[in-house]
C-alpha cells in the first residue's frame, strides 16, 4: 500500500525530470545488428554505421559520399608514393585520452593485422610513420590512386585505450572470439557509445567536446537503436510512433508509410549491388550429390543458373521497384560504372536447360543456397523465389537462411558453394568492387573463381595514376568478371529511408546514416 | 469377467448421445471437412505449393477471386511467391494435422507405457518415472520443442533437415506431452490394480505384462481417448507456433504456422489474405477438435450422465 504513492511520486518526478531536460532522442531501427563493436574486425555495413557515430577517420564521408576532413586537416602528396597528413590538434577521445599521431599508426598497424577485416582495403599501404605528434606520412608500395578514399574506411582508435582493454589486435570475428572492443568503443566521434547489448538495444549519447560541433551544432542528444528483424512488427514500431526513423521499411509498406502524413520518405539507387556467387573453385561442392566434380565448374552450368535468374521478376514483384535490375557488379554512383554493362544475361529458361544438359546435367543437379534473411531487404522471399526459379532448370537448391552473424562467417571463410551477398562501395570507386569480388585473397570472395589475367588487371589498376589506361583496365576487368559468369547479379537496391516528420536526417547513398547531419526541428 | 468388477464401455450410448449434440456434430462435420480436404489435397488443389518449379513470381499477390483484381485460377488470392493460398491452405493443413496426429500418438503410447508399467510395479519403477515426469513438466513444451529443432538444425545438413522437419517437429511436441499421459494412466491403473478382476487374473497366475496390457490397459483407455483429442488441438497449435517462430516448417514446405508466419510481414501493407486465411483455418480446425473434445470427456464422465 506504501509502494503506489511512492511510485505515482517516482513517475511525477521522471515526468517533470525529462522536460527539465527535453532531450532530442532519435530512436531508430532496422532489421539487423552490427555484427561487433570492433570497428576492424568486420567491414560490414551496420558494423560500420556504428563505427562512424563514434569514431572518426582521417578523413570522413558527407552523405553524398563526397570526402571531407575528419581526424586529418589537410593533406598532399610529397613523392608519388608518400602522402603527408596533417592531424586536427586538441582532438580528445571519449575517454579523456588525447589524440595524436601515435593512434593514427596504431589503427593503421591493426587495421592490417590478419584478424583485421579490412586489410584487403589498405593492401597497398606499406608504412605508416609518425613525423611529429601532429603529422603522419602514409607511404605505398606504388601510386595509389584512391588511397584518399580507401582511408575513409579505416577508424583511428586510441593506441592507450587499446592496450590498456587488450585489444591492440582486431577480433577474430570467424573465430567467434569475444573482446573487450566487441562491446566498448572509444572513438573521437560526434557520439559516446553508452550501452551495447547486441541484437537487442545500443545506446549512443551526444559528444558535446566533439571537434566538429562547431561547424556541425546538431541537437541529437541521445540514439537507441533496437533491431527489430520481423518486418511487420518494425513498420508497427513505426507507425505506432515508437521509432523516429526506420533504415528499412519494408517495400510492401512504404505506400501505406507515405499515406499516414506522419513520415517523409527519402529514396536513392545505392551503389549496392545484391548477388548470387557460385564456388567454380572447388573440386567438388560439399553440398551437393555430385560427386568427382564441380557442376560450377563449367561455364555453361554458370551461365544457366544466369540466365535461370528472372531479375526483373524479382525487381518488380518481390522488391516492388526498389530495386534496379543488375548486369554488373560494378554498381551505378561508383566511378568505372559502365551502364552498358548492367544488364542482365536475357530470361531464358528453355536455353539455360539446354546449356545444362550440354554440360552433362540433363536432369540438374543439388546444391544448398546459404541466404542471410536479416540483411538486405526482402531477401528471405528473394532467396525463395530463386529456389523456385532454378527449380524449373532442375537445379534442386535446398535454401539454408541463416541471421547475418551466422552467415556472412560462411561466406568469408568459403564455408559455401553458393551464396547470396551484397557488397557497397567503400571507396566510390570501382576498383573496390572488382578487388573485393575477384581476387582469391579477398574475405568477401567465395566464388574461388581463377583467372590470372583479371587479377593481373585488378592489381594493375590499383596503382596505375593514367586515368584513361585506368578507365580501359577496369571496363575490361568488369567485362572479364562478367563473362565468367561465378555471380548472379540481381539488383541494386533502391534504398527508402522512413523519418517522421520533425526530424530530418539527410540519405546516406551507400545506406549508412550519419546521424550528426541529422536535425531535430526546433 | 463381470460387469460389476470393470467399468462401463457401451458404444451405443455414446452414438446415441453424439445424435443428440449439435454442437458435437458440427464439430465433427468441420474436421472432417478440414480432413477430407487435406487428404484429397493432390486431387483439390489446383498446384501443388511444395514444388518450388510449380510457383511463377508473375502470379503473385492476387486478391481473392470475388474482389477487383482477383483471378478465377487462385480462389483465396495467391501470396507473393505466386502460391496460390487454397493449395497452400489445403497441403500446409495436411502437414499440421499429421504432425498433430502423430506427435499425440507418439506422446500417447510413450505415456500410456510408462503410466501403466509406474501404476502397476509401484515402488522404485513408480517414483522414478513420475520424478522423472515431474521433470519434463516444469520445463514448457514449447521450450523443449525449440531445444529438439535446435539441436536438429545443428546437427544435420540443412537439405536434410528440411526433410526431416517434420519428424523433428513430431519428436519435439510429443516428447513434450508424454507426461500428462503417464500421470493420468498410472493414477487410473492404480485404482484398477486394486479391483477384483485384476487380483483374480493375479491369482490365476496371469503373468504381470498380459495382465496390465490386455486386462488394464482397455480399462484406461477411455481417459487416454479423451486427453489425445484435447492434445490433438494442442498439438496442432504448438506446431503452428514452432513454424510461425521459424523453427518448424521451411518456407518451401509451409504447414498452417509457416503460413501465417509468411503472410504476417504483409499484414500491414493492405494484402490480407495471405494471413487472414491460414489463421482462420487453424483457428477453425483448433476450435473444432478442441469441442469435440470436449464433448468427449462430459459423454465419457459418468458423473455427468
Amino acid at each position: 500500500m506504501i509502494i503506489r504513492p511512492f511510485l505515482i511520486l517516482l513517475a511525477t518526478s521522471a515526468l517533470f525530470a525529462s522536460v527539465a531536460h527535453a532531450e532530442n532522442v532519435l530512436r531508430w531501427s532496422s532489421q539487423g545488428d552490427a555484427m561487433t563493436m570492433d570497428s576492424h574486425a568486420q567491414n560490414e555495413g551496420q558494423t560500420r554505421t556504428f563505427a562512424q557515430q563514434v569514431e572518426d577517420a582521417l578523413i570522413n564521408r558527407k552523405p553524398d559520399l563526397t570526402k571531407e576532413p575528419g581526424l586529418a586537416v589537410s593533406w598532399k602528396l610529397i613523392n608519388p608514393t608518400t602522402w603527408e597528413f596533417k592531424l586536427r590538434a586538441g582532438v580528445k577521445f571519449h575517454d579523456g585520452r588525447a589524440f595524436s599521431a601515435d593512434d593514427v599508426v596504431f589503427s593503421f598497424k591493426r587495421a592490417q593485422m590478419p584478424t583485421s577485416d579490412l586489410k584487403d582495403l589498405i593492401t597497398t599501404v606499406a608504412d605508416v610513420v609518425k613525423v611529429d605528434p601532429l603529422t603522419v606520412h602514409i607511404t605505398t608500395k606504388g601510386p595509389d590512386p584512391i588511397l584518399l578514399d580507401e582511408i575513409t574506411n579505416i577508424f583511428i582508435m586510441s593506441k592507450g585505450w587499446s592496450e590498456e582493454h587488450k585489444v591492440a589486435v582486431p577480433q577474430n570475428y570467424n573465430g567467434g572470439e569475444e573482446t573487450y572492443a566487441v562491446r566498448h568503443k572509444n572513438g573521437t566521434g560526434p557520439f559516446k557509445l553508452e550501452l551495447r547489448e547486441p541484437d537487442v538495444r545500443t545506446v549512443m549519447v551526444k559528444n558535446a567536446d566533439w571537434w566538429g560541433l562547431k561547424d556541425n551544432p546538431h541537437n541529437v542528444d541521445r540514439i537507441i537503436y533496437t533491431p527489430i528483424r520481423n518486418p511487420a512488427t518494425r513498420i508497427a514500431a513505426l507507425l505506432s510512433g515508437e521509432l523516429d526513423f526506420l533504415l528499412d521499411p519494408p517495400v510492401q509498406d512504404i505506400a501505406r508509410i507515405e499515406a499516414s502524413g506522419m513520415f517523409a520518405i527519402q529514396k536513392a539507387v545505392s551503389p549496392w549491388t545484391i548477388f548470387l556467387g557460385m564456388n567454380s573453385g572447388r573440386k567438388e561442392l560439399t553440398s551437393s550429390s555430385v560427386k568427382g566434380k564441380n557442376p560450377f565448374a563449367d561455364i555453361r552450368v554458370r551461365k544457366a543458373v544466369n540466365m535461370a535468374v528472372d531479375v526483373n521478376g524479382i525487381t518488380t514483384r518481390i522488391m516492388r521497384g526498389f530495386g534496379q535490375p543488375a548486369g554488373s557488379l560494378v554498381p551505378p554512383g561508383v566511378y568505372g560504372y559502365d551502364k552498358s554493362l548492367d544488364t542482365h544475361l536475357a530470361f531464358d529458361a528453355e536455353g539455360a536447360k539446354k546449356l545444362l544438359a550440354e554440360a552433362g546435367y540433363p536432369t540438374g543437379f543439388d546444391v544448398r543456397l546459404d541466404c542471410p534473411n536479416d540483411r538486405y531487404l526482402n531477401d528471405e522471399p528473394t532467396c525463395q523465389a530463386i529456389v523456385g526459379m532454378l527449380a524449373r532448370i532442375g537445379v534442386k537448391a535446398a535454401l539454408d537462411l541463416k541471421p547475418r552473424t551466422l552467415h556472412f562467417p560462411k561466406v568469408q571463410t568459403k564455408q559455401t558453394d553458393f551464396y547470396m551477398y551484397g557488397w557497397g562501395t567503400d571507396t566510390t570507386d570501382a576498383h573496390n568492387h572488382l578487388s573485393f569480388l575477384s581476387l582469391p585473397t579477398s574475405t568477401t570472395n567465395a566464388t574461388e573463381y581463377s583467372d590470372p589475367k583479371l587479377f593481373e588487371l585488378v592489381n594493375a589498376m590499383a596503382t596505375e595514376i593514367d586515368v584513361a589506361k585506368r578507365d580501359a583496365m577496369i571496363k575490361e576487368a568488369s567485362v572479364r568478371l562478367r563473362d565468367a559468369y561465378s555471380y548472379v547479379p540481381l539488383y541494386h537496391p533502391i534504398i527508402a529511408w522512413a523519418t517522421r516528420k520533425g526530424l530530418n536526417i539527410p540519405i546516406t547513398l551507400d545506406n549508412l546514416p550519419h546521424f550528426q547531419f541529422a536535425r531535430f526541428a526546433p | 469377467m463381470s460387469d460389476a468388477l470393470t467399468p462401463v464401455a457401451k458404444p451405443g450410448y455414446l452414438w446415441t448421445r453424439f445424435r443428440r449434440s449439435p454442437l458435437a456434430m458440427t464439430a465433427a462435420a468441420v474436421t472432417l471437412l478440414i480432413v477430407g480436404g487435406a487428404l484429397l489435397a493432390p486431387l483439390l488443389a489446383s498446384q501443388n505449393p511444395f514444388d518450388p518449379a510449380a510457383l511463377d513470381l508473375s502470379n503473385g499477390l492476387f486478391k481473392p477471386a470475388w474482389l477487383e483484381g482477383g483471378d478465377a485460377r487462385f480462389l483465396l488470392g495467391s501470396d507473393d511467391q505466386g502460391r496460390d493460398m487454397l493449395s497452400a491452405l489445403l497441403y500446409g493443413s495436411r502437414i499440421s494435422l499429421l504432425v498433430g496426429v502423430a506427435s499425440v500418438l507418439f506422446a500417447a503410447v510413450m505415456g500410456v507405457a510408462v503410466g501403466l508399467i509406474a501404476g502397476y510395479a509401484g515402488g522404485w519403477i513408480d517414483t522414478l518415472a513420475m520424478r522423472l515426469a515431474d521433470v519434463q513438466l516444469t520445463i514448457p513444451a514449447i521450450l523443449i520443442a525449440l531445444m529438439v529443432d535446435g539441436l536438429a538444425r545443428a546437427t544435420l545438413q540443412p537439405a536434410v533437415h528440411e526433410a526431416a522437419a517434420i519428424y523433428v517437429l513430431i519428436f519435439s511436441i510429443g516428447i513434450a506431452d508424454w507426461p500428462q499421459y503417464a500421470r493420468i494412466v498410472r493414477a487410473a491403473t492404480a485404482v484398477q490394480k486394486t479391483l477384483g478382476y485384476v487380483s483374480a487374473a493375479r491369482v490365476m497366475g496371469v503373468p504381470a505384462p498380459v495382465i496390465v496390457f490386455k486386462h488394464i490397459l482397455p480399462n484406461v483407455l477411455t481417459s487416454v481417448m479423451v486427453l489425445a483429442t484435447l492434445g490433438l488441438a494442442l498439438a496442432i497449435i504448438s506446431e503452428a507456433t514452432l513454424s510461425f517462430l521459424g523453427v518448424g516448417m521451411p518456407p518451401t514446405a509451409p504447414s498452417l504456422g509457416t503460413l501465417i508466419r509468411i503472410g504476417n510481414n504483409f499484414l500491414f501493407s493492405g494484402e490480407w489474405w495471405i494471413t487472414l486465411f491460414p489463421s482462420l483455418t487453424l483457428v477453425i480446425l483448433a476450435l473444432a477438435v478442441n469441442m469435440l473434445g470436449d464433448w468427449l470427456r462430459d459423454a465419457l464422465n459418468p458423473k455427468l450422465k
